[in-house]
């Protein structure tokens, strides 16, 4: 199951320029750029391990394409997206966040019933992946 | 084929189709037959060369051997552009430099103009300069070095890395400094094909020449080094005329007479910083004249707030030494 997470994931992957070139557009609207990374899938998983802080005050693309072929060599099998932050507001809003690795293999979700209290009946998701431990799952 | 909406699945399915053959035509235009001429100046970029070369020339005074090094540069840079409309390619050449030099002889000062002619030549995308210090490329712990030399490389991506007394990130005293740690990842970078970084190591002469022979690596990675000669008096005196100019004053004659005067006496000092001497002499001077004007009163012309007079240079503490 191909996870649609963030912008442009309906479109094929991105290649390292087009990255390069929406993390310029990112940068050309002053949105600090950040890096992130896990192997929980579950949509409701909001927030990702951090790769290293936001990288302020660029100008070019080019450090943070740097920062992630590093955290794609070492979490080879984890899902990895960039973020831009639009600070303008006064609070760190999220104005662009887009996925540059997936795993090879994504076993999807499993939908799950629950039946509580007077028969009403409850719904959640389960993913697959996460049936391994943190850091084992993706075949790593 | 529609399977996954017509979308590549990442493993899955068959490969991409091949981009469209005219797809990259615009980005490389065609090769010109052998035996066309092309005209070295006639394209913008090598027009904004020549007009970054002649402001070079009449906005820095003296520094005859660094601009001819320059025009050497920006010659190799023009031909090698026209040699790539015939299809002979060539090694990308190295634009690492160290400036050697004096304080206050112009190496910040030409690093700009640096930025500004490699970026009109295509080979930097942005004419900035980043200037760093080792404060800003050496951790001081261990793991701390790395992030931070990668930081303001990061910062400088696409433009100029100036590091300023560049001499300073090797410490030879203490072999346990980080500062080798920054020479090694800088040297990774100014390796690698696809850095889009020009570094520039700035520093006082004596000390960089200890500091290139205690890193022979890192100096036969620099293929461009610069020496800044000091600037003669004649030529301090021209400068001191083009900052006056250039904001708003005029000397009269006998003010300029005392300023000649006045650099050769703080030229025979110690600590003399060439044209950063110069500056802060005229800002002393422009102390002075305010001074002047507010004591005597009264209403004041154009002129008068224009003039630095022989009795603002005069009063510099350099006269009632000697």
């Amino acid at each position: 199951m191909h996870l649609r997470h963030g912008a442009f994931s309906y479109l094929p992957e991105l290649t390292d320029d087009e990255i390069a070139a929406q993390v310029r557009y990112a940068l050309g609207n002053d949105w600090p750029v950040s890096i992130e990374f896990t192997d929980d899938p579950h949509p409701r998983n909001v927030y990702w391990e951090m790769w290293g802080l936001p990288m302020f005050d660029l100008d070019e693309p080019d450090g943070v394409l740097r920062e992630i072929n590093e955290c794609r060599a070492t979490y080879p099998q984890h899902y990895v997206r960039v973020q831009a932050y639009d600070a303008r507001l006064g609070r760190q809003t999220t104005a662009l966040s887009f996925l540059v690795q997936r795993p090879a293999h994504e076993p999807g979700f499993r939908l799950d019933r629950v039946e509580v209290q007077g028969r009403v009946q409850q719904y959640s998701m389960h993913s697959y992946a996460t049936q391994a431990p943190a850091g084992e799952r993706y075949g790593r | 084929m529609n399977s996954a909406f017509g979308l590549e699945r990442p493993g899955v399915g068959p490969a991409p189709a091949p981009a469209p053959a005219g797809e990259d035509g615009p980005a490389t235009p065609e090769l010109l037959p052998d035996d066309a001429k092309v005209s070295l100046d006639d394209d913008d970029a090598s027009a904004q060369v020549l007009q970054v070369l002649a402001r070079l020339d009449t906005d820095l005074i003296g520094l005859a051997a660094v601009k001819r090094r320059i025009r050497e540069i920006a010659a190799l840079l023009m031909v090698d552009r026209a040699r790539a409309r015939f299809g002979l390619s060539a090694s990308k050449p190295s634009l690492h430099m160290s400036f050697a030099g004096s304080p206050g002889t112009g190496k910040t000062t030409v690093a700009l103009r640096m930025a500004e002619i490699l970026h009109a030549l295509g080979y930097l995308r942005l004419p900035k300069v980043h200037a760093v210090t080792r404060e800003d490329l050496v951790g001081q712990f261990i793991g701390h070095t790395a992030p931070k030399t990668k930081e303001a490389m990061a910062k400088a991506a696409g433009g100029v890395l100036f590091i300023d007394e560049a001499y300073y990130l090797h410490r030879p005293e203490n072999e346990r400094d980080y500062g080798q740690e920054a020479i090694e990842i800088l040297l990774a970078e100014m390796e690698s094909e696809r850095g889009s970084l020009v570094v520039i190591f700035a520093g006082y002469p004596d000390r960089m020449g200890a500091f290139f022979a205690s890193n022979p690596g890192l100096s036969s990675r620099v293929a461009h080094h610069i020496e800044f000669a000091e600037y003669s008096a004649g030529e301090l005196a021209e400068i001191a005329e083009l900052m006056v100019a250039r904001d708003h004053y005029v000397f009269d004659a006998a003010a300029r007479g005392a300023f000649t005067e006045y650099l050769d006496l703080r030229m025979a000092q110690p600590q003399f910083a060439n044209a950063r001497s110069v500056r802060n002499a005229l800002e002393r001077a422009r102390l002075r004249q305010a001074n002047r004007l507010v004591q005597a009163g009264g209403a004041v012309t154009r002129d008068d707030l224009m003039t630095l007079t022989e009795a603002d240079i005069r009063g510099s503490r350099v006269f009632g030494r000697s």
